[in-house]
């Protein structure tokens, strides 16, 4: 069994309205050091699958095809035993 | 013309593209459940609005991998007629029978209002009715309806007059102000290379009556099912 923590972002060149309203709000907040931010979507996911290889290679698989739009984001994950 | 209007969890237009295409336009419709297969008794599809499957993960991106859009897909590379609207565009663009995507509206807001829409292109199956320059009135109700992508592919659509419709002010003006979700280009609707595959935000189902405001969505409808044939410079263009 392992546990996959997957993180799926905007593509760098993509706009962030969310990201950049939050971060006007933090502004307001007072956090004046606050640069940009860029909001995400963060899954974990617990496979049953005895082999690592096998594991990654079907994480990959699932971001490629449900959890992440290639046209406007990109992933990357984690994967440990669990 | 038989319509098939597709049916998700969470779609809330179907009743009004129903209505539209049978009570006002007169031709037949038919809703088809998701879980179904078998859409070969259509001449056109409907992908209507709402939230399917709640909008989680991203709007349109569980709805793709329905059942039922296997067989669009197949219908779509036979040069059958499908049109997404609102949901339907983002489930088109997930399903990758249209290119981009539509993000979040720039100013975070949903948007339920009405709009200018301006005719780009009526070398097409779903606008021949209209003339260049044209501009619709119809409602949008959207709150991700932002289209994006990248440059080369905007730059594609724009050159092959893929960009059949584009919001504006009153008097057709493409402006900041007159753009109600941030679109690239200002874009309200696109078609596939082939052109029998269009997605749209604004509602044409829901201007279908004087009495419900104005009757400028029936052009579409009606340009789908009254015969046209396609400009030879239409046809070539790449």
């Amino acid at each position: 069994m392992y546990l996959a923590k997957v993180k799926v972002t905007l593509k760098p060149a993509v706009n962030d309205p969310q990201g950049i309203t939050i971060g006007r709000a933090l502004g307001r907040l007072g956090f004046d050091t606050v640069d940009s931010v860029r909001a995400g979507k963060y899954f974990e996911l617990k496979i049953n699958e005895p082999e690592r290889a096998v594991a990654e290679k079907k994480v990959r698989e699932m971001c490629e095809k449900l959890l992440a739009n290639p046209v406007i984001e990109r992933f990357s994950f984690d994967l440990e035993p669990a | 013309m038989k319509f098939g209007i597709v049916v998700f969890p969470g779609t809330w237009s179907d009743g009004d593209c129903h209505h539209a295409t049978s009570t006002v336009l007169s031709q037949q419709a038919e809703f088809v459940w998701h879980g179904d297969r078998d859409i070969s008794r259509f001449d056109a599809i409907i992908l209507p609005g709402g939230f399917s499957y709640g909008d989680y993960l991203r709007c349109g991106a569980i709805a793709r991998f329905s059942p039922i859009m296997e067989s669009i897909i197949r219908f779509a590379e036979r040069g059958g007629q499908v049109i997404g609207i609102c949901n339907g565009f983002q489930i088109l663009c997930e399903a990758g029978l249209l290119p981009g995507a539509l993000m979040r509206n720039d100013h975070m807001e949903f948007r339920c209002s009405w709009i200018n829409l301006r005719v780009e292109q009526p070398d097409s199956q779903f606008s021949h009715l209209t003339k260049k320059g044209q501009i619709l009135h119809m409602p949008i109700s959207h709150g991700e309806g932002n289209y994006q992508a990248d440059p080369e592919t905007i730059a594609t659509l724009e050159r092959t007059g893929r960009v059949l419709f584009r919001y504006c002010d009153e008097r057709g003006g493409i402006t900041r102000e007159a753009n109600p979700n941030g679109s690239a280009n200002s874009i309200a609707g696109i078609v596939n290379e082939r052109g029998n595959v269009l997605g749209m935000m604004p509602h044409p189902e829901r201007a279908c009556e004087a009495l419900l405001g104005g009757e400028d969505g029936n052009v579409i409808f009606r340009s789908m099912f009254t015969p046209w044939r396609q400009p030879a410079d239409v046809s070539q263009r790449k």
